[in-house]
């Protein structure tokens, strides 16, 4: 029961996975896009003149979260081609199984982008993370994940607005403001070399919102795409 | 007696829109129902109840016996829905697509079973073509094979003939003949009169969020049913 549970929502995921390779839609517009982010931010501040530890966390987020949007306006795009979400509607699997399906192809897409850009940061800023990449990744995976768990609830439910793309980060950003100062603070503890425990009430705020967010949007996603 | 599809005076209202209207309806076992009706009649509105999409505001619909108000969902794999949109990918191969609803479904044998759907309506040819370059016709064929992979016992068609070509339509009332053998009950809405009454066993008449006119064929004069239907709608409608 549990395993038709999970490869219903891998075969949801692996189809937009599978779309995508062919289309490559919504990577290429992410990864330029973070790209234009890191390096307008590098050729508009002077890093001789400032430390690249004050603004490195806040760049590279606004990379990664905007970014993010332009991938999650995409996402619920493709089930309305050809009206294909009530088509998904109409097959007998809970309506769970369609939210975390798109909600792991959502994550699956920003974490690629992450890794490409990440490299590119550290050339554009010149950062060393060669001993922090662990800490690094925990960071960024907990703060991505929050972030495309209530990214998709809110792209469902912004599929069907006119000015959808507007109105996605303007739905969107507040609610996440909590994850992305906690992802913001921990990340720049991190590259400034602060021991992991200084950052573990960080991380601890990011997991509780990643939970609160996952259950509320698993709660809420039936009554969402049903009317 | 049991009813496959039995609606007792179904609602739904939208605000202060009511799209249905305490709408009554029985089904037996291997009927086929063709639904006409101006546009904004709820005919779609009701299908969309009846395939367990959409909740009515009051009133009762049971499919196969069961009450929907108190399924969870899994009585969708006894209904098939072709729409005039195909619910398919374009960026998907059509066997890609057929594999994906396969899997929804938990359909055995799958490999096999989409070699035999997709020869059924004539497409082995361009089971590895993506779907955005099938023509309109072709998409409604494949859309007709996703609906037949998990052998439904409930097809809904919801103006199917739609953006079809002469020979695309030709084609799909070959295949919809073929839907009627067996036991399948049938619904299809449709704006032509004409592809309509070839098929069906009953026929009926929506205006207004109302099922105005419910008739077995055999009891039905082909040859005035159209001055029928401008009348029923004529009356209602305007």
């Amino acid at each position: 029961m549990l395993m038709d549970y999970f490869s219903k929502i891998w075969a949801i995921m692996w189809k937009d996975i599978r779309g995508e390779l062919r289309t490559k839609e919504i990577f290429s517009s992410m990864f330029i896009f973070s790209l234009l982010v890191l390096v307008i931010f590098n050729f508009s501040i002077d890093l001789l003149e400032v430390n690249p530890l004050d603004i490195a966390q806040g760049v590279l987020w606004i990379a990664f979260t905007f970014s993010g949007i332009l991938g999650l306006n995409r996402s619920f795009l493709f089930e309305k081609e050809n009206d294909c979400i009530q088509g998904l509607m109409l097959t007998p699997v809970d309506r769970s199984v369609i939210y975390f399906g798109k909600m792991l192809g959502n994550l699956v897409f920003m974490l690629v982008m992450e890794a490409i850009t990440v490299p590119v940061f550290v050339v554009l800023f010149n950062i060393s993370i060669y001993d922090k990449i662990f800490s690094l990744i925990i960071v960024i995976f907990l703060g991505t994940l929050g972030f495309v768990t209530v990214g998709t609830l809110f792209s469902a439910m912004s599929v069907n607005i006119k000015a959808r793309e507007v109105m996605l980060p303007i739905l969107l950003f507040p609610i996440v403001v909590p994850i992305i100062i906690a992802a913001v603070k921990s990340t720049g503890l991190i590259l400034s070399g602060s021991p992991f425990g200084e950052i573990v009430s960080w991380l601890k705020l990011i997991i509780v919102f990643d939970i609160i967010y996952l259950v509320v949007s698993f709660l809420s996603f039936e009554y969402i795409i049903e009317e | 007696m049991d009813y496959v599809i039995d609606c007792e005076k179904i609602s739904k209202s939208y605000g202060n829109i009511s799209a249905l209207r305490d709408i009554n309806l029985k089904l037996e076992k291997g009927s086929f129902l063709a639904i006409f009706g101006p546009n904004g009649a709820g005919k779609t509105t009701l299908l969309k109840i009846l395939s367990h999409l959409i909740k009515p505001t009051s009133g009762t619909v049971k499919i196969n016996g069961i009450l929907l108000h108190d399924e969870d969902g899994e009585i969708r794999k006894n209904i098939g829905v072709v729409s005039h949109n195909s619910f398919l990918y374009n960026n998907l191969t059509s066997y890609e697509n057929l594999e994906f609803y396969g899997k929804m479904y938990n359909i055995p044998d799958l490999k096999n079973r989409i070699a035999e759907v997709i020869d059924e309506v004539g497409l082995t040819a361009r089971m590895h073509d993506p779907v955005r370059t099938f023509s309109r016709g072709m998409m409604q064929r494949l859309s007709i094979a996703r609906v037949l992979m998990p052998d439904p016992s409930i097809i809904y068609l919801d103006e199917p003939y739609t953006g079809l070509d002469q020979h695309a339509a030709m084609k799909l009332r070959d295949i919809l003949k073929n839907l009627k053998k067996g036991d399948r009950t049938i619904i299809m809405i449709t704006h032509n009169i004409e592809r309509g009454l070839e098929v069906c066993t009953h026929v009926a008449i929506q205006v207004m969020g109302r099922i105005a006119y419910f008739e077995k064929i055999e009891n039905v004069d082909r040859d005035k049913f159209e001055s029928k239907y401008f009348n029923t709608v004529g009356k209602e409608h305007y």
